[in-house]
């Protein structure tokens, strides 16, 4: 790890992740798209706020409004911050809005089997950290979250572990993301812009820029 | 050993390495669109930061705008028309060129990239849409991103990115009549499964992507990211030289010269090293349509659709989710199902090559009574070149609606959309469900070929059999 990073990591920095406390929801099957996380519909907007109440909406609601079960809906799982999903969620569009939809929603961590690229790198670049766990690990935490809604889960980044009223699960994080969540640097925007010298080094040294002139 | 297209150019464009396994990453070019930039330049504007560098970042306008009467402001969709004027100030005030609904280049902005040279090898590119994939074929590195990466590079021109792997999928064989772009990507789709790609940038080669045009190779490239792969990319060659010169953005004489060498000097090497290699062999194969909601699920023209006992544990889930959506039966052919609506556009399929391989379809020949039928230009160039051409003509006399061009039926975001159940026949990219604007509604994808004899026969029909 580069010296910058342990350097980031020594120092209060409030945007430090390492760990969640919350109540988990489980959201089941495969291959669920950003589609249907958050309709394209929703997307004809200027600001992310209002998402939340918009995510799963053809999921959770009829064409006359009318509710469908769905656990979002579900009292039980009501102020539940830990999303509990299986394999390739978040698949499809780059939109930002499915995350944003989901942490407005009040969504601050996410397991599952596997997660789409873009998606969990987007997640990731708001601070929502994206573990995932083999199959029959995510299966027991939707079945225990079934059983105890009201149970606090606790997921810490740095052992990669969920913790709950039963055994400890193991789970797996990306090491970028967890460096990034550890080191509070997820936000790469200030990070980025600190190497204000050697983008303009590789500025001036890329041919194509001044039209191969 | 030698490198692969993606080493060299990502070591090109590395600025710094943020953590071990962390690059930042230089963006040659920033391509941007109204619906996943508002909240970036938001961003901006509340710390007060300037674009980087606007010289390397270019805008336009698709997938709000109407694909009819779309010089009448304000939008009749309000929400649409807010967006609009977002793009407009934030283009104007940042000083970014914008292909707006005042200029002829205005399109998809994966249409408007290559065809006004813009697009080039050995670039990177990114811009916040994940079929930013679309611009590899050329030979560049092209990734789509999220917001606050969109922010991120409009700040510092740069990313902080995961060096991805590197699959070489080799396809070789025999190109059968009438098999497009579209069938050879749906069934690398189908073979290495819509995860198949995580992680990876897919590098496409061998005998039949060599042959294959700029506009075939986009086709490709485009829906890298519907099997999972961030990137998709072609070696840069004669054919992608010829198609880049004279376009506006491409150096001319002297520097274009220059430029090629360049261009040579980022493909593969020959005994380039890849993380995997994927071979397929396309001889013999048909047609290919999507028949359920993930864009692996598809069945070649001729084939029955799969049954759930001669499927995998793991893909059940997923397969009876399908059916359950689409109506349709395990082991029923897809031959004969009635459609409602025919989309020909997008960013996948929307360009000049893919209207005349549908108009060579529909030529002579009547859509049918029951079929609303939508042609829908991916840009206003190639909209202006197709009726050049006449094909708007051969289009409008078979019953086809011809359009303005932006996104369209591709994603519900703009009035084109399909109500309740309706089944459509796409050549768009996605199959998820509501994608097309209706929480019910059914997309098949195909090429724009199949596309035109679904709508000609009223049902899915083998374009060769016409
Ligand atoms: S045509 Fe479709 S896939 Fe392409 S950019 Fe537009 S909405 Fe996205």
């Amino acid at each position: 790890m580069s010296e910058i990073f342990k350097g980031k990591a020594m120092t209060d920095n409030p945007a430090v992740i390492r760990t969640i406390k919350g109540r988990g929801v489980p959201v089941k099957g495969n291959d669920i798209d950003t589609d249907r996380i958050i309709p394209a519909r929703y997307l004809r907007c200027v600001t992310f706020e209002g998402l939340g109440a918009e995510v799963f909406k053809d999921e959770r609601y009829n064409d006359d409004g009318s509710e469908k079960k769905h656990p979002f809906n579900e009292p039980k799982y009501a102020g539940a911050s830990i999303l509990v999903v299986n394999r390739n969620f978040g698949c499809g569009s780059s939109r930002e809005h499915a995350p944003q939809a989901l942490m407005r929603f009040g969504i601050k961590a996410i397991i599952g089997e596997s997660f789409a690229e873009i998606f969990a790198g987007n997640c990731i670049s708001m601070g929502i950290p994206v573990f995932t766990a083999d199959e029959p690990s995510v299966a027991a935490i939707q079945g225990l979250v079934e059983a105890h809604p009201d149970s606090v889960l606790t997921l810490d980044i740095d052992s990669e572990t969920c913790s709950g009223p039963g055994d400890q699960v193991q789970l797996s994080i990306n090491s970028s993301a967890k460096a990034a969540l550890l080191g509070g640097t997820w936000n790469t925007l200030d990070e980025l812009l600190m190497n204000e010298d050697q983008i303009e080094t590789v500025y001036s040294r890329l041919p194509y820029i001044s039209g191969f002139s | 050993m030698g490198k692969n297209l993606f080493t060299k150019v990502w070591d090109q464009h590395r600025v710094t390495a943020l953590s071990e396994t962390r690059d930042q990453l230089f963006i040659g070019l920033h391509l941007v669109h109204e619906v996943t930039s508002p909240q970036a330049f938001q961003a901006l504007r509340e710390r007060n930061l300037p674009v980087k560098y606007p010289n390397l970042t270019l805008a336009t306008a698709d997938h709000i705008v109407p694909t009819q009467d779309q010089l009448l402001r304000p939008f009749k969709d309000d929400l649409a028309e807010q967006m609009m004027v977002a793009i407009e100030e934030n283009t104007r005030d940042f000083g970014i060129q914008f292909f707006g609904l005042d200029s002829d280049s205005q399109g998809i902005v994966h249409i408007i990239g290559p065809e006004n040279g813009a697009t080039q090898p050995g670039l990177t590119i990114a811009c916040g849409d994940s079929h930013t994939s679309t611009h590899g074929a050329f030979g560049a590195l092209a990734f789509g991103i999220g917001t606050s990466q969109v922010r991120d590079v409009l700040a510092t021109q740069t990313l902080a990115f995961e060096r991805l792997k590197v699959r070489k999928i080799q396809v070789s064989g025999e190109r059968g009549s009438r098999v497009a772009a579209k069938d050879i990507i749906l069934r690398i789709i189908a073979e290495l499964g819509v995860m198949g790609g995580i992680g990876y940038a897919y590098e496409f080669a061998g005998p039949v992507i060599e042959s294959l045009s700029m506009e075939e190779r986009m086709t490709i490239c485009n829906m890298s990211i519907e099997g999972g792969a961030r990137a998709g990319y072609v070696n840069p060659d004669q054919t992608t030289f010829d198609y880049l010169e004279g376009r506006p953005f491409v150096p001319k004489d002297q520097a274009f010269e220059k430029a090629k060498e360049y261009w040579r000097s980022i493909a593969s090497d020959p005994d380039a090293e890849f993380d995997d290699i994927y071979e397929l062999d396309i001889t013999g194969m048909g047609p290919m349509v999507t028949w359920g909601i993930t864009p692996g699920q598809s069945v070649e023209m001729g084939k029955n659709l799969p049954r759930l006992e001669d499927l995998e544990e793991k893909d059940r889930e997923i397969t009876t989710k399908a059916y359950e959506h689409m109506g349709f039966r395990e082991g029923q052919p897809l031959e004969g199902e009635k459609i409602d609506v025919a989309f020909i556009g997008s960013c996948t399929n929307g360009r000049l090559s893919d209207f005349r391989a549908a108009a060579d379809v529909v030529k002579g020949r009547r859509v049918a009574s029951h079929v609303k039928a939508l042609a829908v230009p991916g840009s206003r160039k190639v909209k202006t070149q197709a009726e050049a051409e006449g094909l708007d003509t051969i289009f409008k006399d078979a019953g086809f609606e011809w359009r303005e061009a932006g996104c369209s039926m591709c994603l519900a975001m703009n009035p084109d959309k399909l109500t309740g159940r309706q089944l459509s026949a796409s050549s768009s990219n996605r199959n998820f469900i509501g994608r097309q604007g209706s929480a019910h509604g059914r997309t098949l994808l195909m090429s724009p070929a199949m596309v035109a004899a679904a709508a000609i026969e009223g049902a899915v029909t083998d374009v060769r059999n016409l």
